[in-house]
């Protein structure tokens, strides 16, 4: 049987792929946050799971203009990564496991989740951007990834409870596959920032540490936050941080925290960053 | 049994200086949003940068956007429905970094702007709700 082994929560934010892509990890600037990946890029080289499901937004690259999923699921058999207006990120082309992402579909609809399915799309660096900072650059991504995307941007974003209860039944949907798969899910986004008018770089330290604090053990209450605290708390963006809360619903009741960051600035935003392995 | 909800949804106005993207002003900026993600091919950038006026002709965006597009008014695009994940798509095909953007909604300096970043950002503290700060 399929099982979640593990789970990783990131920021995604486009400079860091760009730093990557341009050589600047290093940079006075870059090497703080990229310090705070050294952890995972380790780690994952003995926990390469089969499969990532990866839950991410797309930021007006391939939806949110014609069509507008509240929670959908690629289901083509790649994704290129798509020009955001600066040309394509230099990055391997993102394979897809169709017969587990097959699988979810079907379970989430009958759980009473009525995902979309996407058959073509390019994938923008909400995706690209987490695969980035935990394999590197490799010649090919060494796993399957499922993408699960999720509307953080147009009103009414999904609450984080929505978003809890997904990430239960994509763990049920997981656990009921026949096949014997390692897979981890990812959630990625946030934490704190805001990127128009005059709020526009706000950080709320206090906030992501105690989102961050409580996610491993105590998520329970992080599930209630409504998405007017979100924005009023931390910024119009921060309310991605509920894709945070699929992953950690994903993995189950307990979790081991193998590592957790926080770092401000990378850009306009507050990066943020855990891993976690599941231990039901 | 009237439905109850945890907020009016006019507490999403009550933000200072936000405006929270909604499906109706989406629908608003439309065009203008179609417009931007055809920048996401260089054969399109290009065609725009040599002639902006008559690129923007071929979009059935509103003469104020297209003007704001002109002026590079991000501030007036958001006004008219516009939403950052888009902009950045012009930003991105002048050469300009998604912060550069961002900070020129701010009313700061790009520079004034990356200095309060690098200090940890702007804090919270007197602009959660303009209500509020009456």
């Amino acid at each position: 049987m399929a099982r979640i082994t593990a789970g990783i929560a990131t920021s995604h934010v486009p400079a860091i792929g760009a730093a990557i892509d341009l050589g600047k990890t290093k940079d006075l600037y870059w090497a703080p946050v990229f310090q705070g990946y050294e952890f995972v890029k380790e780690w994952i080289k003995t926990h390469t799971p089969d499969v990532v499901i990866l839950v991410y937004n797309d930021h007006a690259s391939a939806l949110m203009l014609d069509i507008v999923p509240t929670f959908a699921i690629g289901f083509a058999d790649e994704f290129q990564s798509a020009d955001e207006g600066w040309g394509r990120r230099p990055v391997p082309v993102v394979k897809n496991h169709i017969d587990l992402a097959a699988h979810i579909s079907e379970q989430l609809v009958i759980d009473e989740f009525d995902i979309t399915l996407i058959n073509e799309m390019d994938v923008d660096h909400g995706l690209t951007v987490p695969l980035s900072l935990v394999f590197g650059q490799p010649e090919e991504w060494p796993c399957k990834v499922i993408p699960v995307c999720v509307n953080v941007s147009q009103f009414p974003t999904p609450s984080g409870e929505r978003c809890w209860k997904l990430g239960e039944a994509i763990r049920d949907a997981v656990k009921s596959y026949p096949e014997d798969l390692d897979v981890q899910v990812w959630g990625t986004g946030g934490m704190s920032h805001q990127l128009h008018g005059s709020r526009a770089g706000l950080i709320n330290e206090e906030f992501d540490r105690r989102f961050i604090d409580l996610l491993a053990h105590e998520p329970e209450e992080l599930k209630y936050i409504t998405r007017l605290e979100y924005l009023r708390e931390t910024g119009t963006e921060g309310i991605e941080l509920i894709m945070w809360l699929i992953m950690r619903a994903a993995l189950g009741y307990g979790v081991e925290e193998k590592k957790r960051f926080y770092r401000v600035p990378a850009s306009n935003t507050a990066v943020g960053h855990v891993v976690y392995e599941a231990k039901s | 049994m009237p439905r109850q909800r945890l907020y009016p949804l006019e507490d999403l106005e009550d933000i200072p200086g936000t405006k929270v993207f909604t499906a109706r002003r989406s629908r608003e900026a439309y065009h203008l949003h179609k417009f931007c993600m055809s920048l996401m091919k260089e054969a399109n950038r290009e065609e725009f940068k040599a002639d902006e006026r008559a690129y923007l002709d071929k979009f059935q965006m509103t003469e104020a956007q297209k003007q704001g597009v002109l002026d590079r008014d991000l501030n007036k695009l958001i006004e008219l429905g516009g939403n950052m994940y888009f902009l950045v798509k012009l930003a991105s095909t002048d050469g300009l970094s998604a912060q550069k953007a961002v900070s020129a909604t701010s009313g700061m300096s790009a520079e004034e702007y990356a200095q309060m970043m690098l200090e940890g950002g702007r804090s919270p503290e007197g602009i959660r709700s303009i209500r509020a700060n009456k």
